[in-house]
């Protein structure tokens, strides 16, 4: 059992937990993520790392309560605690030394984002980051990324903070300005993945992006997480979860994560009543 | 006692085929003691018991057959489990015609004496009827890290905590067992006997950490450097192998680690009870012919598949599962593809639709020694469903092999072993299972796992 020691909200649909886990906050870089069960009999849900803390053994999660299992997560308080916890899983996200780093995050995506960018801007690149949700309330970590950002842009669908828009709207800004980018790290929903290496991909600026697609075990065993990236099918948990962008079949992806539509809406309304 | 020269065994009583394929409960009930006993007398006692060198563990067969001929189950029990640690695991999965039971002097004329049958018979008596004893092991202080919870980790971590040494088990997944919990399915090996057989090892005081992936959580040279003098690898046979045909990543194509593990670990046969659901559809084609792509086809069976087709590229003589699983699916109604090789999946909006296949013909024998199939220009067709599940085996997790420096590993992934220790060529390191064989079964895994705690026990006593 692993134990809630924090837990904060930081918007309606969208909340941070810090839990005590060990064996991961040793081991764990930017970039891996965890896999987490809530209770007996639970559903294995596939989350990155938000943050860690090796000193207080903690690593923190961000989520978004969207299906029965994050429901089942948001009801769990302080001092009580979730079934299992494990990892770190996938590789460390594959960051290099270069000038520039523009990092580009829609809703919970700015979670795994952020201990990206941070840890560049610790081996000395200087980063900016482009944050985007639906209005106001979902752009989330804006102070968290000012601490060490040159330039924190916002992009709201509803204009109500930031640029009204979207990220690729400030990112093809940035661009048009003759801002030079050596390279984009671009996560949130595949959609903004997809949208962002639109733009990147014709001017040849490596973007980076991260997969989080249904699986089970997390270790290579099901194979559920097949992703084709340039033609080769490969497993996000083990070869990823970071990929060249250029070479993701988004498409296939997409498709892919809407396999169990249908059953998570059931699941949700039977254990509801 | 009189012996019983009936050709065939006693019958052991089963499920009927169109009932049990409705359910998950075991299909093979058990003898009684009345049936084991009489059983037990059609084994002759042979002086030279070449029953014996078929088991990969030295179970004195003979020995306990006979005190179960004379009733005393206890006794039985004893002399199973001076040699095998899970007895009722291995008298339900073990392949008896190619081990003991192939071996026996009383299958030259007729059938062999049925020893899965009446292990299995002596280890459910047992758990139904014994009183917990108090075993007092005197403790060496010694540690000794295992990796893995399968067959091989449990055997040698039961072998090593009687010859006091402090035990830990490093488990990736949230339960214990390994194959025994995440692959074979609950009709063949209901998951609450799994857990009553690691039950037992824990009680005698091995510590199972569960959620710890060895090689991510934490490496092999850590752990020693945390005090544990030996470690053994049975980390299994992890990455499920695809055919690479064209419309394999369609939405209703499964990998059997997949199909069976959100089935037997996550039980989605319960969904919506429980929140991992599974989808099967109409129509289900499993491509391959082993005992998981037999397990993987009873149990679309099961979840109320109509039509479910094994998709097999050689003939019924090849065929890799034990007999009596083909023989189970058989009788629940499991329609047999046979020399027929897919070549392509068929989709519609992203989902599968068919499986298209070459029918084969049997050639010259090739390097397994099997007759090898040779396609037949034109004959292709599709078979129309809506799942495939892919169950052509595994090959080692590389997380291990990625992480441990100095650990020599086969082309393919399999780490190499001295046969004889299962030593690796890392100092203190030892390895077995399927980690090291490629896929195969649980006895082997348990031979190995039994092997390595010897040698084991020999490298720290040094």
């Amino acid at each position: 059992m692993y134990k809630i020691v924090s837990k904060e909200t930081l918007n309606s649909a969208v909340e941070l937990m810090e839990i005590e886990a060990p064996f991961v906050a040793n081991k764990c870089e930017a970039g891996q993520f965890i896999i987490i069960r809530v209770d007996e009999d639970g559903e294995r849900v596939p989350l990155t790392i938000a943050d860690y803390d090796r000193e207080k053994k903690t690593v923190t999660i961000i989520y978004q309560v969207v299906g029965y299992s994050t429901e089942l997560l948001s009801k769990k308080q302080v001092g009580e605690y979730v079934q299992d916890f494990v990892g770190p899983l996938g590789h460390p996200a594959p960051l290099h030394k270069c000038e520039h780093v523009v990092g580009v995050a829609g809703g919970v995506g700015s979670a795994p984002l952020y201990p990206q960018l941070r840890k560049l801007h610790e081996m000395g690149v200087k980063v900016d980051v482009i944050i985007g949700g639906r209005s106001a309330e979902f752009v989330i970590l804006k102070e968290k990324f000012e601490e060490f950002c040159d330039h924190v842009y916002i992009a709201t669908d509803d204009g109500s903070l930031g640029t009204k828009g979207f990220v690729t709207t400030v990112l093809q800004e940035l661009i048009d300005k003759g801002e030079k980018i050596d390279e984009v790290i671009a996560i949130g929903p595949l959609i903004m993945m997809k949208n962002v290496v639109k733009v990147t991909k014709p001017l040849n600026i490596p973007t980076a992006v991260s997969l989080n697609p249904i699986m089970i075990d997390g270790t290579g065993m099901c194979g559920g997480c097949r992703v084709t990236i340039g033609g080769e099918t490969k497993f996000a948990c083990v070869d990823g979860p970071d990929f060249d962008g250029f070479l993701v079949d988004f498409d296939e992806c997409m498709k892919r994560q809407g396999m169990f539509k249908e059953e998570e809406h059931e699941c949700r309304m039977h254990l509801a009543n | 006692m009189d012996k019983n020269m009936s050709m065939t065994k006693v019958a052991m009583p089963e499920q009927e085929p169109n009932v049990r394929n409705k359910n998950f409960s075991e299909v093979a009930l058990g003898y009684t003691k009345e049936m084991a006993m009489e059983e037990a007398r059609r084994c002759l006692n042979c002086k030279h018991k070449p029953c014996m060198t078929g088991c990969p563990v030295n179970v004195p067969i003979p020995g306990f057959i006979e005190k179960v001929a004379e009733g005393d189950f206890d006794a039985a029990y004893e002399i199973i489990t001076s040699e095998n640690a899970l007895p009722a695991i291995c008298g339900r999965v073990c392949p008896q015609e190619n081990q003991c039971e192939g071996k026996c002097v009383r299958g030259i004329k007729g059938e062999p004496v049925a020893i899965g049958r009446l292990e299995r018979f002596v280890a459910d008596y047992h758990m139904a009827n014994a009183k917990p004893v108090e075993t007092k092991i005197e403790k060496n202080g010694k540690r000794v890290a295992i990796v893995g919870s399968g067959p091989s980790g449990i055997t040698c971590a039961g072998e090593l905590i009687k010859k006091g040494y402090d035990v830990t088990v490093f488990e990736a997944l949230h339960k214990a067992g390994g194959v025994l919990s995440y692959g074979i399915p609950e009709f063949r090996l209901p998951k609450d006997l799994v857990a009553k057989e690691i039950e037992t090892v824990e009680k005698l005081g091995v510590d199972i950490e569960t959620n710890v992936i060895v090689g991510r959580s934490v490496t092999i040279d850590e752990l020693m450097e945390q005090g544990y003098g030996a470690v053994f690898v049975g980390s299994g046979a992890g990455l499920p192998r695809f055919l690479n045909i064209p419309g394999e990543n369609l939405l209703g194509v499964y990998s059997a680690n997949e199909f069976l593990t959100r089935v037997n670990l996550m039980k989605a046969y319960k969904f919506p009870d429980t929140p991992t659901p599974i989808k099967v559809g109409k129509k289900v084609a499993v491509v391959g012919a082993g005992n998981v792509a037999m397990d993987a086809a009873r149990t679309a069976k099961r979840l109320g598949a109509e039509e479910v087709y094994i998709v097999y590229r050689r003939s019924e003589e090849e065929l890799p599962a034990r007999k009596e699983e083909v023989h189970h699916a058989k009788e629940e109604g499991i329609i047999f593809k046979l020399l027929n090789n897919p070549c392509a999946i068929h989709g519609e909006d992203g989902w599968v639709t068919g499986i298209e296949v070459v029918k084969q013909e049997l050639g010259e024998p090739d390097a397994s020694g099997r007759r090898s199939p040779v396609p037949v220009e034109g004959s292709n067709y599709v078979i129309d469903v809506d799942t495939v599940v892919i169950a052509i085996g595994q090959s080692p997790n590389p997380l291990i092999r990625q992480t441990t420096p100095g650990l020599d590993t086969q082309k393919w992934g399999g780490i190499i072993v001295e046969e004889d220790t299962m030593k690796t060529s890392k100092d203190g390191v030892y390895a077995g299972g399927d980690t090291v064989t490629g896929a195969a079964t649980v006895i082997l895994a348990m031979g190995a796992g039994k092997k390595a705690a010897k040698a084991i026990d020999e490298y720290l006593s040094k």
